[in-house]
């Protein structure tokens, strides 16, 4: 009888080490859970259409929040993200307003280029420059603004329907949105292989200790450029996610998702020291700093105290994990 | 490139030059900046002859006044390796409440406004200080409540329209003494008592050490946070005291009134030579960061240009300039 005794033990170590190393890991889920479980509570009559629109909401955010959390990942932090969002969601707007469905797919997939373009100029600028990420993304992302002034400068343009169909229709059941298929094919088409490859280890050993990651040769700045050139491509498929949600162009509407895209990286439980981390709980994390303004409307509570609510839960979130990291660092 | 290959690559430079440029620029960077900014000047005039008069000296100085205290703050700030990205909001809210609460009298009014910064940089400086939070997610997180938070509450004082009382006008927009903007009565004494207060003092030395290994300063008994919180205190203040000076300018409380402000104010410490990582730096190199980044601002007014490719031109140049300049002190 001891063998299982001591298997059973092992199991419980092996979940209290992971546990212990990515709290995130099971928080995440509890969060979600937990904060959908209110919003049935004070809402019973939770629909499909509900989920839909969450759903929706969440996502340009949590695409936000996944270009975000490469760039942490392998160290730095990238201040640009709203801004390129905002290109890629006027790109698509302006160019779409009279195309045919087959043509949007290939702007699509121009625009995605573009964003991919827009990172790649990120990552030169924080490699060559050596300005500070901080610095560097700020100034960036200013400018990458005044393009998309440039591009759309009222909000307008369009799309045709089957394309904004891919953000918000149905698939199958209504009960399964084509916001969060699209949302969970991008981000697993892209941060999956990503992860395994080379590439992936690489954004990590580089966010976790850079001298270290160069003495095992890992190239620093071809690692942190692509970072951003992944950041970018996220921010575009987020500026599209955009498009298809609100159906318009809006040249102003990516700047909220800067903050609110780090802060779901942060609540997700992503450390911006870097090196640790995954996609789940950001991604995750998008969907809970969504549904707080939604509860908070169903309470028939002003919505602006959403924002509140998110400063707040990013602060204590933090703390949170600045504790759980003394302890560990005590041990 | 290696440290000895550094130092033979700056000895080759040195020798090129005869030691006077590269060594000029890393020493004297305050020089540099002062040579910009007058070769920003007379590209102006240049290129505008009879620009450059007393008036527009004058003005440039009643602009650069706001920006300057609220880079005055971030760079005590980032003088420690922090950053906050609050300032902007702060100063809004300040200048809100402010406008707001103008009935009961200037006085109150004023407290009201630098009670924001008071209370939002002591929550700051808790996180930071006590809490160990990183800089930049406090300053994110308690940004956004600060927003939010004046977003509910101007919708609930939507009866009584605020209003700028007449002092703060006259602080933020007058002159007098034939053409001395009013504003320098809180940026000078800002100014002297910074600049005083980081060369001569044990609390500016401190600022200093913490930066460049706060770690250190922690073993050898320094009551780190003592001085941190005290930091982002002090930091609040000034950008709510810059907020009120911003509406006083503007003469109207709007939501997003200081937004603008934000990037400057970390822009102008960065050019001032203060690193972001902290340890090195010091005031006076910031306000002529922040009387550079008002005379660009000045050059792509006269462009006359549209926004959106101003705000291009001017992101460029920040980036170009702070390029220049972290290359050269690395």
């Amino acid at each position: 009888m001891t063998v299982p005794a001591a298997s059973h033990r092992h199991l419980t170590t092996r979940i209290w080490r992971s546990l212990r190393r990515n709290p995130s890991l099971f928080f995440m889920p509890a969060l979600l859970a937990a904060s959908l479980a209110i919003t049935v509570a004070i809402h019973p009559q939770f629909s499909d259409f509900d989920l839909q629109s969450l759903a929706m909401g969440a996502l340009p955010l949590a695409f936000a929040a996944a270009a975000q959390t490469v760039v942490v990942i392998a160290g730095g932090i990238d201040l640009s993200i709203g801004s390129v969002m905002a290109v890629a969601n006027v790109l698509a707007a302006s160019t779409m307003e009279k195309a045919s469905f087959g043509q949007s797919l290939l702007l699509a997939v121009a625009v995605l280029m573009a964003g991919m373009a827009i990172g790649a100029l990120n990552g030169l600028i924080v490699v060559l420059s050596r300005i500070p990420d901080v610095v560097a993304t700020l100034t960036s992302g200013f400018i990458w603004g005044g393009i998309a002034l440039v591009i759309l400068e009222k909000p307008g343009g369009g799309a045709p329907q089957e394309f904004l169909n891919l953000g918000t229709g149905t698939l199958f059941t209504p009960w399964l949105p084509n916001a969060l298929v699209l949302l969970v094919a991008a981000v697993g088409a892209i941060w999956i292989p990503l992860r395994r490859s080379k590439l992936g280890l690489q954004l990590y050993a580089v966010g976790s200790d850079r001298i270290a990651a160069f003495r095992s040769g890992v190239n620093i700045d071809r690692t942190r450029f692509a970072a951003y050139v992944f950041s970018g491509l996220f921010s575009a498929v987020g500026g599209l996610g955009l498009t298809m949600t609100t159906g318009i162009g809006a040249p102003l509407a990516g700047v909220y998702y800067t903050l609110s895209g780090l802060g779901a990286v942060v609540v997700g439980g992503i450390s911006l020291a870097g090196g640790r981390g995954g996609m789940l709980g950001p991604v995750m994390a998008a969907f809970v700093l969504t549904l707080i303004p939604t509860d908070l409307i169903f309470l028939n509570i002003d919505p602006n105290f959403g924002q509140v609510i998110q400063g707040t839960l990013i602060v204590v979130i933090v703390m949170i994990g600045g504790f759980v990291d003394k302890e560990r660092s005590r041990k | 490139m290696t440290e000895q290959g550094k130092t033979v690559f700056s000895r080759a430079v040195a020798a090129v030059t005869g030691g006077g440029l590269v060594s000029l620029l890393r020493t004297r960077t305050i020089v540099v900046l002062v040579l910009l900014l007058l070769a920003l000047v007379a590209g102006i005039e240049l290129a505008r002859p009879g620009t450059v008069n007393a008036l527009w000296a004058s003005n440039m100085m009643l602009f650069a006044a706001p920006l300057g205290i609220v880079a005055a703050g971030q760079t005590l700030v980032m003088l420690t390796g922090g950053i906050d990205l609050s300032v902007a909001n702060v100063a809004t809210a300040s200048a809100y409440l402010m406008a707001t609460h103008s009935g009961l009298g200037v006085a109150p009014a004023i407290l009201y406004g630098l009670g924001v910064g008071f209370v939002v940089g002591l929550i700051n400086g808790i996180g930071v200080a006590l809490l160990r939070v990183q800089p930049l997610v406090m300053t994110l997180g308690t940004g956004l409540m600060t927003e939010g938070i004046l977003v509910v509450y101007s919708q609930k004082k939507m009866a009584d329209a605020p209003r700028v009382p007449q002092f703060i006008e006259d602080l933020g927009a007058g002159k007098s003494l034939g053409g001395i903007p009013n504003d320098l009565i809180v940026w000078v004494p800002v100014a002297i008592i910074l600049i005083f207060v980081l060369r001569r003092t044990g609390y500016g030395r401190l600022l200093y050490a913490i930066g460049d290994n706060s770690n250190a300063c922690r073993l050898a008994g320094i009551r780190v946070w003592r001085i941190l919180l005290l930091n982002y205190v002090t930091c609040g203040l000034l950008a709510a005291a810059a907020g009120l000076i911003i509406v006083g300018g503007t003469n109207s409380a709007e939501l997003r009134l200081a937004e603008v402000y934000l990037l400057p104010s970390v822009a102008a410490v960065i050019i001032g030579g203060t690193s972001i990582f902290g340890g090195r730096g010091g005031y006076s190199g910031t306000i002529i960061g922040a009387l550079i980044l008002t005379v660009l601002n000045s050059i792509l007014t006269l462009l006359d240009v549209p926004e959106s490719v101003r705000q291009i031109l001017y992101g460029t140049i920040i980036l170009l300039l702070a390029a220049a300049y972290t290359r050269l002190t690395d």
